[in-house]
């Protein structure tokens, strides 16, 4: 099989593809492309286009000066129409969520206006200056803090992921694929540079009790939403998060500070964080009983599910964004684990019967989403393209069909099989089950 | 000078991922002030206020302030259904309701007093509250329509799916 699509065959500019090395079936190739002469091999193809007569033009741009400075920048106007897209409970506007568009994004870092969300009673407008976090329970002493005395504080900053327990269930769950991007299907995970103070100063400048096992962290929206935390995590890697990319949150990610939980399903990283509350034993709020627990085909749930699992999905091409016609491309995909670094990501171009590993875009961190990408030599016929990560634990992600087999499809949370997008002969995108 | 004990101790035995010193900026908070921020429920019934109330009484609560969202007897129109699915979780099409899935009745009672009426949370009395827990346990067939639910009875009410869940951590 290997080299069987290399032999002469024109790509859509007419000219004979470079003698590129074939990693895996239907076109997949050598990862090298990007270490070394990726950038000139790929561009290559485009380089036609401009004629010399259009090369001479002076484009309107070039012929007055541009727009004068601004106090806050904003996008250029061609790509406001990249836009989440939200989705709210019947009766309300603020209950509910919305999804980053991956397929629109590159990197690994998610703009901070494009950062997914999940509300339970809308977004509150606080004032810092108001706004004060309570730690009390089974501490030596209860402590308010304010947002002046926590910007006092050591901080740390990590770039790591945030994804929602339910993210993908909509289309990996259902007995048939489900039309839409990618990030209407996969889109309730985000990635961020974190900032803020590690809450285990906080609980120990409290003074924790022998008994405390857990805290529960409490919301200042209206709705108040709780969820417990293990104490051990709250005393590992827990943030109080101020800064969210370089700047104060945003109010819809939990402004003026959140609790965040690297790797720990999204709901637990509780925003506009105004309590702590250290407990011996979990609440049993409703989010953490009746919401985020996972139902099993015999009928009992699994409670507490809280890491998120090695996941990936291929982000272009991807539903939206059509191949203009054979010849090379790149895929290109984001790669995530709750339980640590992703070791490698392997992409297959012919349904899973053959795999290549994809190159990783460093850095490579922590819980961080991770950009994978992969050369493609697509030859113009159907082809079932899709990705599989592995993280430093060794977890590998499953296949649909396995999760499906061991939990059935009811338990609503965690799912993270493998993607599959169909390419078709005329270039258009879809997503299919595999 | 009371709080400085701790800090020092953990300074030599904890070994988080932070090794950060504090500058000590709390501010110690009053109990009363504690108390008032402090509205949490345990699955023990901690926290649970003075006040009852039955499933007649809340049957008129649930009129005025639930009824547009989740429908006539809680049957989820608009919003989250809140009676019936019993023996469904192992069906295609699970209900997952307060009868059906939820384990503990005293997670009621906290939910409605957080987030509860959606627009207007925080508003109800705890003697409405009781009620409103009261008359959504009686329609899921759990308790009697004139048994009255207070700090006692609450957390002593056994939900039917309470021994389904399995603890993935610790």
């Amino acid at each position: 099989m290997q080299g069987a699509f290399m032999a002469n065959r024109k790509s859509a500019s007419g000219r004979k593809p470079r003698n590129l090395e074939q990693v895996a079936g239907n076109g997949l190739l050598h990862r090298r492309l990007f270490l070394t002469r990726g950038a000139a091999a790929l561009g290559a193809g485009s380089l036609g286009l401009l004629t010399a007569a259009r090369a001479q033009e002076l484009p309107p741009w070039m012929r007055i000066p541009g727009a004068p400075m601004t106090g806050h920048g904003r996008r250029a106007r061609y790509e406001e129409h990249i836009q989440r897209l939200t989705t709210s409970a019947p009766g309300t506007d603020g209950s509910g969520g919305s999804r980053t568009p991956l397929e629109a994004l590159e990197g690994m870092i998610t703009p901070s206006g494009l950062h997914f969300e999940r509300h339970h009673s809308g977004v509150p407008d606080i004032d810092p200056d108001a706004h004060r976090l309570l730690i009390h329970g089974l501490v030596d002493q209860a402590l308010f803090f304010d947002m002046d005395a926590l910007s006092r504080y050591p901080m740390v900053s990590r770039i790591q992921f945030i994804e929602c327990s339910g993210n993908s269930r909509l289309t990996g769950l259902a007995p048939e694929p489900v039309s839409g991007t990618c990030g209407e299907l996969h889109g309730l995970v985000s990635c961020s540079e974190w900032t803020g103070v590690p809450l285990s100063i906080l609980l120990d400048e409290a003074g924790l009790d022998p008994s405390a096992h857990w805290i529960l962290a409490e919301g200042a929206d209206a709705a108040a939403m709780t969820r417990s935390v293990p104490l051990a995590k709250a005393m590992d890697d827990a943030l109080l998060a101020i800064y969210q990319n370089g700047e104060r949150l945003r109010p819809e990610n939990g402004y003026p500070v959140r609790l965040f939980l690297p790797g720990y399903e999204g709901n637990m990283s509780v925003k506009w964080l105004r309590r702590i509350k250290v407990t011996a034993a979990p609440m049993m709020t409703r989010e953490e009983t009746s919401k985020y627990t996972d139902l099993l085909p015999d009928g009992r749930s699994l409670m507490f599910t809280f890491p998120m699992d090695v996941k990936s999905v291929i982000t272009s091409p991807s539903p939206g964004l059509e191949l203009a016609g054979p010849g090379l491309y790149q895929i290109s995909g984001m790669a995530w684990s709750g339980l640590g670094r992703v070791a490698r990501v392997e992409v297959s171009a012919d349904g899973g019967t053959s795999w290549a590993e994809a190159a990783l875009t460093e850095p490579v961190l922590d819980k961080a989403v991770t950009r994978f990408r992969m050369a493609w030599r697509w030859n113009g016929a159907p082809a079932v393209i899709m990705s599989r990560a592995v993280d430093e634990t060794g977890a590998v992600q499953p296949a649909r069909d396995a999760i499906i087999a061991a939990k059935g499809v009811n338990f609503a949370y965690h799912y993270n099989g493998i993607q599959a997008w169909r390419v078709g002969a005329d270039g258009q995108v879809v997503n299919i089950h595999v | 000078m009371i709080r400085s004990l701790p800090i020092i101790l953990c300074a030599g035995l904890c070994s988080g991922a932070f090794a950060q010193e504090s500058p000590n900026l709390g501010v110690p908070a009053d109990p009363e002030e504690v108390a008032a921020w402090d509205i949490d429920i345990g699955p023990d019934g901690a926290g649970l206020p003075a006040g009852a109330g039955t499933a007649l009484e809340g049957e008129a609560v649930y009129a005025i302030q639930c009824l547009t969202c989740h429908g006539p007897e809680g049957n989820g129109q608009l919003n989250d259904v809140l009676v019936g699915g019993h023996g469904s979780l192992t069906n295609p099409a699970p209900v997952k309701t307060i009868g059906s899935f939820w384990p503990y009745a005293t997670t009621i009672f906290d939910y409605i007093r957080r987030s509860m009426p959606y627009l207007t949370p925080r508003t109800l009395s705890d003697d409405e509250i009781y009620a409103l827990t009261a008359y959504l346990l009686y329609l899921n067939g759990i308790i009697a329509e004139d048994e009255a639910m207070d700090a006692e009875a609450l957390p002593a009410v056994v939900m039917p799916n309470r021994d389904n869940f399995i603890l993935a951590y610790p």
